[in-house]
């Protein structure tokens, strides 16, 4: 079908209704408010209003010292809580001037991507389901739980993960993980298979998604979108290869580039780039390098539960990190670290004064850009377009409001 | 540490105006006074050997009792997709002076400012749009300064009626 | 005396043992099929003496949760029409399936029972009479509730039947023609002929393929089911019945759902034979390969009604296929797959029929 849209003539003198569009609506899970202005269907006027999820992140953080902090990064992206976690440590990491060793470095490589896939799956599944397809929502949420079931067993928690430490992990992945692993992309690709036939090459999806909630390349850099969102704007530009960390270097991945700039593509490129996790995992669990998963300074990584229960030497390591007055002082300085999160830039910019606490805990919200672009997205369109606009961009409220 | 790329360039192209630079950890950082933020910035954006086009960040510090000349700190980390250089440039300012609005340059300091305003009470002179972002407009203080209790709580708001406008 | 009594068997019969049983089955149908296709188990938790029947116990404590819920009504709508709406709604539906027969003619004691309640001799515009009168239900149910979101639905309900029921109707045209005839009881028997030596049936679908493929999509939107479930539109303005509770959202629900039966009723009285069995004469069957086996009237006309639900079921089972593999249209989209698309092939289909109709004369 032609995409001539109507457009309501000046000449009318239409008046135009007020529609409150959430936070209390099924498609914005009652994190965030539309304020829209509409004549008839049309959008006229659109204002989004968000910090309905606002918890004080930033405040938290000075609160606690440097290890606990971890545990609000959960809550931030709480689709991905794994590559918070990572992006956080990072860049601690990076304020201490230390590195984990190189298979902490690809356990956290690995997990990341699992999150990623969850993450777009997630994304997906919504964008879905608000279309009306709700089949499709099933079978990406069963793929996400294949996974979500696997990080459970590994690390004891579905979304709270905290699975990472200032020099490593909690923990080192269990010896079948690779083979389950094994089982659970095999089902990722097929469930991947069957959202191609039940989405992408649907004339009613297509239909709904080709050209609506337009953004040009130009304004896409302005509003600072990163990650599939602005490589759904052809620019390519992924964390992952412009400023390689963990062991993405060795890695030998594509990053997919669409160029259409609409919601059709930001789906898609969300489907290319769970196939491009799936290589990644694999690569990665093949090349998981022998030896230890942590920093061996005791100074800096918290010692394993056994050795703080079973051993005096190690719980006085663990005193001498988390007691009253102890624990890990970065010097003082700043650092920016970004990481690749699935929606794109994560960046932690942290500010040291040598204490025991961050004076600083700044991240950059990775889905704030898209949701300040909705207004410009959806204005033009119809009041059915809100959806798939807002799937696209998959706002995640803990993120956006902190 | 790397090579510094774009410090030697600022102070080639600014002079006396970058008042400061560092490069902790390999971040690239200038601090720049806040009379000069706007000319630096479209500079930043425009020149061809800075391009940088992305801006990734903004927020600000408060350096309350830390003996520095000034209060606080906005932030700014520039991301170029050019040349694949990242810039963190700082601007300091009191308590009540105001800063240049970004939100012409870029986009995304529209909503960025407006957190930073409404967490720090930093003035953007300028800015298009300054309301609060996260927090509602009943919400009296900043509570991102440091003499801003961590246990402070607020009274219930009454629900607005219609016709009043957040 | 016998008329009125038959008369009124038949309506208990239709409304008691057809459309609601097949309602309620359709909605158990819907858990457990898209269950099935979404790899789930679907509702099977309520019980009575440990007995689960399948989840049946579940949809039985729906229908009395519905029963008991807070009937509630926003301070601000209009209450008249607010509480009459859901009632209308169901009326139209109700009384649309008068016309459908279920089974041919049952001779009983003497007496010959048809197996319709009503057999008009506009029997085919009975119905395009009478069933838009559901538009009126939800416009007024919508813009009773007084709110915007409902509003909304309704006008996009409006818009969205009243279109799509131009083209049910002309998608029918083309097979009255055919027929000669408006009386859908007529129109069964005359497909119960066959070509090639009785080989295949004169069905409808054969007679009319265009037809079908019209008749289907526009009837699917009548239903304001998925794909075209534009009115409710949950993720979008929530619908029409935003404001309703209780059992007046159960009304609403149920007459959508008994409309699906009606559908499946429409598309096998039109274009699948009705109650006629291939190859089922009133004396038994008689296979064009040969075979004869003589069956007892009764046994016939049993045989014949059990087809017509058989069919019914086949399509409710269809129709749910569909919705759970599609997504949603957009408004525009929704009108223009109606005026641009569906309404001029309707015509050519009308046309094309003629001048068929006339070559062969």
């Amino acid at each position: 079908m032609s995409e001539e849209r109507y457009i309501p003539r000046n000449d009318l003198n239409i008046e135009t209704m007020q529609i409150n569009l959430g936070p209390s609506h099924p498609t914005t899970h009652g994190i965030i408010q539309m304020d829209l202005q509409v004549a008839g269907e049309d959008i006229i006027e659109a204002d989004v209003i968000i910090g309905y999820l606002h918890r004080g992140f930033e405040k938290m953080c000075e609160a606690h010292n440097w290890n606990q902090a971890v545990i609000y990064t959960d809550r931030l992206n709480y689709v991905s809580p794994l590559i918070n976690n990572v992006g956080y440590h990072l860049a601690v990491e990076k304020l201490m001037d230390i590195e984990v060793p190189s298979r902490g470095q690809y356990v956290r490589m690995v997990l990341s991507e699992i999150m990623r896939i969850c993450d777009h799956q997630t994304a997906l599944a919504a964008a879905a389901m608000e279309l009306g397809g709700f089949t499709p929502f099933l079978y990406l949420m069963k793929g996400r739980e294949l996974w979500w079931e696997l990080l459970e067993r590994v690390v004891g928690a579905r979304v709270t993960t905290s699975f990472t430490r200032i020099g490593g992990m909690v923990a080192d992945l269990p010896d079948w993980f690779a083979a389950a692993a094994e089982d659970i992309l095999l089902e990722t690709a097929n469930i991947n298979r069957e959202v191609h036939t039940l989405l992408t090459r649907n004339r009613i999806f297509i239909d709904r998604t080709r050209g609506v909630g337009y953004i040009s390349p130009e304004d896409a850099i302005s509003y600072g979108f990163t990650g599939p969102m602005l490589r759904s704007c052809g620019i390519e530009y992924d964390v992952r290869v412009a400023a390689p960390y963990l062991a993405y270097n060795d890695i030998d991945f594509e990053i997919p580039i669409l160029t259409n700039c609409d919601v059709y593509d930001r789906f898609y490129i969300r489907l290319l780039e769970i196939d491009q996790s799936c290589r990644i995992i694999k690569q990665g669990l093949a090349k998981l390098p022998q030896g230890p998963v942590n920093h061996l300074d005791k100074n800096i990584s918290l010692p394993p539960k056994s050795e703080v229960y079973g051993s005096i030497e190690g719980l006085m390591a663990h005193f001498k990190l988390l007691m009253n007055d102890n624990g890990v002082r970065p010097e003082a300085g700043e650092v920016y670290h970004a990481i690749e999160a699935a929606n794109g830039e994560l960046g932690y910019y942290l500010v040291s004064t040598g204490e025991l606490c961050p004076h600083k805990c700044r991240v950059r919200p990775t889905c704030m850009p898209f949701t300040q672009a909705l207004p410009q997205m959806i204005k033009q369109g119809m009041i059915a377009d809100v959806v798939p606009c807002f799937g696209s961009i998959n706002m995640i409220g803990g993120e956006l409001d902190r | 540490m790397s090579e510094l790329l774009t410090i030697p360039l600022l102070q080639e192209l600014f002079g006396e105006t970058i008042l400061e630079s560092h490069a902790h950890r390999g971040d690239e950082t200038v601090i720049i006074p806040p009379q000069s933020l706007e000319e630096v910035a479209t500079r930043l954006q425009q020149d061809e050997r800075l391009r940088f086009e992305f801006l990734m960040d903004l927020t600000a510090v408060d350096y309350l009792h830390l003996d520095r000349p000034k209060r606080f700190e906005v932030v700014y980390h520039f991301y170029s997709l050019t040349h694949n250089r990242r810039l963190r440039v700082k601007v300091r300012v009191d308590d009540g002076e105001p800063v240049p609005t970004l939100a012409l340059l870029w986009k995304t300091a529209d909503w960025f400012e407006r957190e930073t305003a409404e967490m720090y009470g930093i003035k953007f002179a300028g800015h298009p749009d300054p309301r609060p972002l996260l927090l509602y407009p009943e919400f009296k203080g900043y509570p991102l300064r440091k003499d801003y209790d961590q246990r402070a709580s607020h009274p219930l708001v009454e629900s607005r009626r219609k016709g009043e406008s957040a | 005396m016998f008329e009125t009594i038959a008369s009124i068997i038949k309506i208990c019969f239709i409304v008691v043992c057809l459309l609601l049983p097949m309602a309620f089955l359709l909605m158990w149908a819907e858990r457990k099929e898209s269950a099935i296709m979404q790899d789930r188990i679907g509702a099977n938790r309520a019980s009575v003496f440990g007995i689960r029947a399948w989840g049946l116990i579940s949809m039985m404590a729906d229908a009395i949760k519905m029963f008991v819920k807070e009937d509630f009504s926003p301070p601000f709508a209009n209450k008249r029409l607010f509480h009459f709406a859901p009632f209308l709604a169901m009326f139209a539906v109700l009384i649309t399936f008068a016309v459908i027969p279920f089974g041919p003619e049952w001779t009983l004691l003497g007496h010959t029972v048809k197996l319709q309640i009503a057999d008009l001799g506009v029997g085919f515009l009975y119905m395009f009479a009478l069933a838009p009168l559901g538009i009126y239900a939800i416009a007024l149910g919508a813009w009773a509730s007084n709110n915007k979101y409902s509003a909304l639905g309704g006008i996009r309900a409006v818009g969205q039947l009243i279109s799509y029921e131009v083209v049910v109707g002309l998608s029918l045209i083309g097979l009255v023609m055919v027929f000669g005839t408006v009386q859908l009881d007529s129109i069964v028997v005359q497909q119960g002929d066959y070509w090639f030596n009785g080989w295949i049936p004169k069905w409808g679908v054969f007679l009319q393929p265009l037809g079908l493929l019209l008749f289907f999509p526009a009837g699917f939107a009548e239903t304001k089911r998925v794909p075209f479930d534009l009115p409710e539109g949950e993720s979008e303005i929530i619908g029409f019945n935003l404001e309703y509770s209780g059992l007046k959202f159960g009304l609403f629900m149920m007459s959508e759902f008994i409309e699906m039966v009606i559908l499946g009723a429409l598309l096998t009285t039109f274009f699948f034979g009705g109650w006629q069995v291939p190859w089922l004469f009133s004396d038994g069957f008689h296979f064009p390969w040969g075979w004869d086996f003589s069956l007892p009237h009764t046994a016939v006309v049993l045989l014949q009604v059990m087809s017509f639900l058989t069919k019914l079921v086949f399509f409710g089972w269809f129709l749910q296929i569909v919705r759970w593999t599609l997504p949603r249209f957009r408004y525009d989209q929704l009108i223009r797959l109606c005026w641009l698309y569906l309404l001029p092939l309707a015509v050519l289909n009308v046309v094309i029929t003629g001048i068929v109709i006339l070559v062969l004369q």
